[in-house]
């Protein structure tokens, strides 16, 4: 059995109400109707225009990891320390986030292989508060590598993020240069950090651990960039190019290595991690 | 001209009271018609103390608008009253030579530091030139040269962080801002020499930590630092921008606000009624808090200062 295969089986299906919604997916894409169990079949990835859907973490751990791996426990951090209220409350946005969501904040880290080969994945779900960086998410990241660290293994994150969580303020701006403190621990301890940027990847993520992987990947047509696209159009007041921000265009100006279709995610992964297993790794 | 700020419109009024009287009482010869120095005395003074209770209890956004005070001191009046011999440094090597941000070799009280940091421009010509303070990658990329160059040869880094943000436009995109400014913070993290970062003005969201990453942060009495501006935020959480004093209340934004989160160390003085009123006694008293943290920084060895820089962040959360 393939690994394509292997993991096609293994993945959560689709809620099994048989209702038109459930049964049929509108590709954001190109607008065609995909049948879902088809849509999931295919990693998430339409069929027809092979525009790259956006997905959970659990779904991309099993996607990119072989079987047997464990979860972290999520960090324990002070929640909401400011006392945030804007329309709501910091800690409603919280409660309603998790009720939608298997997990605590937006970045899940599982420690296993991918095709044989050592590694820890952290993985952050933008469907948790827009993947927003917050205490949570900046201690996970940290976790995840303090594993990899242990393990004497590659780190792989997969990036997905709006930016800073603004109800943490400061707070979560200082998650860049924490982020970036265990970055260069893995530098310093000769492991290979990779980073795979997913739609949508922007804000002070892209500025800090999204932008520093030895080696960086992407999928196809994610939006990857520091400012927002509304924030640049009022500030320059012209058309954007076609394709700005894009994974395509950041490969064409040089800020990616690849961009790889979710297909092929799982073996060049594990052929880079080969690649990059030097003296230091297990 | 002193520009003055909504909020200190009792004040303004005050002063444009004593300065109609003293103009009224101006005699033909010059002299004044009747002697009223006791009056204007008691009317200046009571003009001192309103501004003194203003300042005493600004709102987080009253502190925004006095951290953007188009007079409050700039990258050059540092130079200019608190260093000596400042030599700039130009270009990334790459791709040019960014005006938002400057750096160069400059002696602080007869100790030789390498100093960097946002300039913001004082008038529409200068502010055209410096891009408004908003760095683009070129102007970071020069900032991770200087520091590695300050590494190299010994030399503290000194940063003056003033800025409303990196630049959000199409060139600064596709030249890899987001990178540049990864890369500088992760320079100053891995600086082998002290590293004093203040923030004078605006700290405005990545743009301002890629050069304040620092085992020190000051911050100036009514200086701002956040992940976002209060315009940005309320925006985004309150879907318009007029809601930005609410932003900036619930951002937790000032000096005092980041001191007792433990995301700053230390709180620099500004004169009565901020920065902007008396420049060189702000600049003064920056200088001397500087000088006082590298004169304490500068017995530490390499490791310490690399671990504190690296213990400080890694602290905040847990």
């Amino acid at each position: 059995m393939s690994w394509f295969n292997r993991v096609r089986n293994s993945l959560p299906f689709v809620a099994k109400r048989s209702t038109d919604e459930t049964l049929w997916i509108k590709c954001k894409g190109c607008g065609e109707m995909i049948f879902a169990s088809d849509y999931a079949d295919n990693l998430y990835v339409c069929p027809r225009c092979e525009h790259h859907g956006r997905i959970g973490a659990d779904t991309r751990i099993a996607m990119l990891m072989d079987e047997g791996f464990t979860l972290l426990p999520q960090p324990e951090v002070k929640e909401d320390p400011l006392k945030f209220r804007d329309s709501k409350r910091y800690t409603d946005r919280l409660r309603a986030a998790r009720a939608s969501n298997p997990h605590r904040d937006a970045f899940t880290v599982a420690s296993g292989a991918i095709d044989g080969q050592p590694a820890v994945v952290g993985v952050q779900d933008f469907h948790f508060m827009g993947g927003s960086m917050g205490m949570a998410v900046g201690q996970a990241f940290c976790d995840g590598a303090a594993e990899a660290l242990r393990r004497k293994c590659g780190y792989v994150v997969v990036t997905a993020a709006g930016g800073a969580r603004m109800q943490e303020g400061i707070l979560s701006l200082m998650q860049m240069p924490k982020a970036t403190v265990m970055v260069r621990k893995l530098r310093a301890a000769g492991l290979p950090y990779i980073v795979l940027l997913t739609d949508p990847t922007t804000g002070g993520v892209t500025a800090s651990y999204a932008m520093l992987g030895d080696v960086q990947i992407a999928e196809p047509g994610a939006l990857i960039g520091f400012a927002g696209q509304r924030v640049i159009q009022e500030t320059i007041r012209e058309q954007l190019p076609e394709g700005f921000q894009r994974a395509e265009y950041l490969h064409e100006h040089g800020m990616v290595d690849r961009v790889v279709h979710r297909h092929d995610l799982k073996g060049e992964l594990a052929t880079m991690l080969r690649y990059m297993r030097g003296s230091k790794a297990a | 001209m002193l520009t003055f700020l909504d909020f200190e419109k009792p004040v303004a009024q005050l002063q444009a009271q004593i300065a109609e009287l003293r103009a009224a009482n101006l005699g033909a010869d010059g002299g004044d018609q009747i002697d009223m120095g006791d009056e204007l005395a008691k009317l200046e003074a009571k003009s001192a103390d309103m501004l003194k209770g203003l300042y005493a209890s600004l709102s987080p956004w009253q502190k925004t608008q006095v951290a953007r005070h188009p007079q409050r001191p700039h990258f050059r009046d540092y130079v200019e009253h608190a260093f000596t011999d400042f030599m700039p440094l130009g270009g990334d090597r790459y791709f040019g030579e960014d005006h938002a941000i400057i750096g160069g070799f400059a002696t602080l009280r007869g100790r030789q530091v390498m100093l960097i940091g946002h300039e913001k421009g004082h008038d529409t010509q200068s502010r055209i030139k410096h891009n408004f303070g908003m760095g683009k990658p070129e102007g970071y990329r020069k900032a991770i040269r200087l520091m590695d160059l300050a590494g190299r040869f010994g030399l503290p880094v000194v940063t003056l962080v003033d800025t409303s943000g990196a630049f959000p436009g199409i060139e600064a995109e596709e030249r890899g801002q987001a990178e540049a400014i990864a890369r500088s913070t992760e320079a100053c993290l891995a600086l082998p020499v002290p590293m004093v970062a203040t923030i004078v003005g605006e700290g405005g969201s990545g743009g301002a930590v890629a050069l304040a990453s620092a085992e020190r942060v000051l911050m100036f009495e009514h200086a701002i630092y956040s992940v976002i501006s209060p315009e940005g935020c309320a925006s985004i959480l309150w879907r318009t921008a007029e809601k930005a004093a609410d932003a900036a209340e619930a951002m937790k934004v000032t000096a005092q606000d980041l001191k007792e989160l433990g995301v700053i160390d230390r709180i620099v003085p500004e004169p009565v009624g901020g920065a902007h009123r008396d420049p060189k006694a702000a600049i003064r008293n920056l200088a001397d808090t500087i000088d006082d943290e590298l004169t304490t920084l500068a017995r530490q060895d390499v490791t310490y200062l690399q671990e504190r820089r690296a213990d400080r962040f890694l602290a905040i959360g847990t």
